[in-house]
């Protein structure tokens, strides 16, 4: 591990499917990464690319069956979440791994009050009485800056607008100060005004409560301004993996360059033609025997079609699932 | 398209569209969504005008009224030269080739159970006299042309990726060879690899046919790509209108200014450098909004007058529009 610090959460080869009439869909494959304290880790893919599906899976959060967890090893305290009994993986989730959702419109209960949804995880994980569930409520509200938090209480999550719904998820998020906060697209269904609020109150809270951040997105322009690692999935593979600014300036997979070549910027040169990546991404059907992006890619070699590349280290804490980083494999293909 | 003196195709002047709210035992009408309330703007012939703002602000509607697929509070919409803005509904009919619409959601706005040869060829057979074969014939060309395979004309919707149900929409909305096509969102609902393809394909076809298009979205980088001038709404308004060049580089209004600054920076260096300007608070609701101008509750540059005076919307500089008060000389 780098830093010589011991990760918070360390996940190791992951693997996930889902059982389907047509076949098996490998929608995790392999992954690993691990998050250190106070650290902010962006992950970036396409719909289909398995970002979710991983954060469910070392969450339990999958219907099983379908989902089948086929192997691997998530790390967080001492011990293995995918061996906890359901009541076991309860007491963590929420608790010390909190999770926010992309639609905060359907992951509120409507027919709650906000304060009684912020009060649930801490009456049933810390044992707070109602009394002080309530006073610890105001603060939450107060602390993702909502405004009247006293009174905001008892209202219902219809009478929000979606920027302030998403800051009463963050708030139930974080109400029982988790060591890892896991935020799947969390500004996607918001305005770019809103958007702005929440990643300021993101950075804000990150560096005052010291938790350590995986952030999910199909945003690159997001990942630039509050990530401090990147990991780059397809196809249920984790293609690429860096430091963000070594990522944006340095990116050896061609799915990240050509990624990063599609989005037309706000400022700089305006291209004449966007940059396209040709065809679809893939539905991983059966164990993966090639690279998930060799079809879409224009530097695929024939070995590129017989084997999974393995993760290869191209820099300090930066690694590409790609064989043109292999001087021996890209001689081989002459 | 050349430069030459362009002449507008649509020609929209203080275009309103309020919704009514009832309530009440006896519903009772008691007050007016003001969706949009008071749109003047130009698109001129083989132009790309870029319609934006966030969400709520009444781009679609505008959108969707500027086609009149909404009974209008009030203005008038001259397009091609015709004034359609109290047209009835029923002589608007063959004035649908001409003005068409391509929609946000290509899974909604696709019907699940034609197949695709029948979802293109339904303009055709609604207004035209063509024979089955050259239906046959047209739609193959229509497929041929958005990059559809011709062999796929028998298969339904759900067989198809995202992207490639918007090139059904687009084929749709091609298939009477209008001039002006309303673009809604279109890849608002598409992945980051297949916007790029989709946003290619409607340049294309502009070159091609010579099409006119208003395009509505969210997205300013998008936007900053394929429009030839813009126009920012909030809140039922146009607050400023410019061309490309001019509004991302320097924009007056204050809120343009805000949303800009407020798109995320896909480059880290210049990412955490910006000084964004993050507004306070959220937009006031359609139906209640504020005295005088629309944006003083949020206004970073708020002074007395905006309080109480609607500011109006009139060309600052050369071909640039804005409705503010910083830029009157009192």
């Amino acid at each position: 591990m780098p830093h010589g610090t011991l990760p918070v959460l360390d996940v190791q080869d992951l693997k996930t499917v889902f059982k389907t009439r047509a076949g098996e869909v490998h929608a995790v494959n392999d992954v690993s990464f691990h998050l250190q304290k106070g650290e902010l880790l962006g992950v970036v893919g396409e719909s289909g690319s398995g970002k979710s599906v991983t954060m469910m899976s070392l969450l339990g959060l999958l219907p099983m069956p379908p989902a089948e967890i086929r192997s691997g090893r998530v790390m967080f305290e001492g011990q293995d979440l995918l061996t906890l009994d359901p009541k076991g993986l309860r007491s963590v989730r929420g608790a010390r791994i909190g999770f926010i959702f992309q639609d905060p419109m359907t992951s509120l209960n409507p027919v709650f009050t906000v304060g009684h949804q912020i009060a649930e995880p801490l009456r049933k994980h810390m044992g707070m009485s109602k009394k002080r569930a309530a006073e610890r409520s105001i603060e939450l509200l107060e602390l993702v800056g909502i405004p009247d938090a006293g009174r905001r209480l008892y209202d219902y999550p219809h009478q929000f607008s979606g920027g302030m719904r998403q800051r009463v998820m963050i708030a139930i998020a974080l109400a029982c100060d988790p060591q890892v906060l896991i935020a799947d697209e969390p500004t996607t269904a918001l305005d770019v005004t809103i958007q702005a609020q929440i990643l300021e109150l993101m950075k804000e809270l990150r560096d005052k409560l010291g938790m350590a951040v995986i952030w999910i997105t199909h945003d690159l322009g997001v990942i630039a301004g509050i990530a401090d690692r990147v990991m780059v999935m397809y196809g249920g593979q984790v293609v690429e993996h860096a430091p963000v600014h070594e990522l944006f300036a340095n990116p050896q997979h061609p799915y990240t360059s050509a990624l990063l070549k599609t989005i037309p910027s706000i400022s700089g040169k305006r291209a004449a033609r966007l940059t396209v990546i040709e065809g679809q991404p893939p539905l991983v059907l059966g164990a993966p025997t090639s690279c998930p992006f060799r079809d879409r890619c224009a530097q695929a070699m024939p070995v590129c079609a017989v084997k999974v590349p393995p993760r290869y280290d191209v820099g300090e804490g930066h690694d590409a699932a790609c064989f043109l980083v292999d001087p021996l494999e890209v001689a081989n293909a002459g | 398209m050349l430069d030459n003196p362009a002449k507008p195709l649509v020609s929209v002047r203080d275009l309103k569209m309020h919704f009514p709210i009832y309530s009440g035992l006896l519903r009772r009408r008691v007050g007016e969504v003001k969706a949009v309330d008071g749109l003047t703007f130009d698109v001129m012939e083989g132009e790309t005008l870029g319609l934006v703002g966030e969400s709520g602000c009444g781009k679609s509607t505008a959108g969707r009224a500027v086609l009149r697929l909404y009974d209008i509070t009030g203005g008038q919409i001259a397009i091609d030269g015709r004034e359609i803005g109290d047209t009835p509904q029923s002589q608007l009919r063959e004035m649908r080739p001409t003005m068409q619409m391509v929609f946000q959601d290509p899974q909604a706005s696709l019907n699940p159970r034609m197949t695709v040869e029948a979802i293109i060829r339904e303009p055709l057979d609604e207004h035209t006299t063509l024979t089955p074969m050259e239906k046959r014939k047209k739609v193959a060309k229509l497929m041929d042309a958005v990059g559809l395979n011709r062999k796929f004309a028998a298969r339904y919707p759900h067989a198809f990726s995202g992207g490639q149900r918007q090139r059904i929409g687009i084929a749709r909305a091609l298939a009477l060879n209008p001039k002006f096509i309303v673009c809604d969102e279109p890849i608002a609902a598409l992945d980051v690899s297949i916007q790029a393809q989709v946003v290619n394909l409607l340049e294309d076809l502009q070159e091609k046919f010579g099409l006119t298009y208003l395009f509505i979205s969210h997205d300013l980088s998008m936007v900053r790509h394929i429009a030839t001038r813009v126009a920012v709404m909030y809140l039922g308004k146009i607050v400023e209108l410019a061309d490309r060049e001019t509004l991302f580089a320097a924009p007056l209004h204050p809120y343009t200014k805000a949303l800009l600054s407020a798109v995320p920076e896909p480059d880290p260096a210049l990412a955490r450098n910006t000084n964004r300007i993050i507004l306070q608070g959220d937009v006031p609701s359609p139906s209640n909004p504020p005295k005088g101008c629309n944006f003083c509750t949020r206004c970073p540059a708020v002074m007395d007058i905006c309080k109480q005076v609607e500011p109006e919307y009139r060309e600052v500089k050369p071909r640039q529009f804005a409705a503010c008060h910083l830029y009157n000389e009192t």
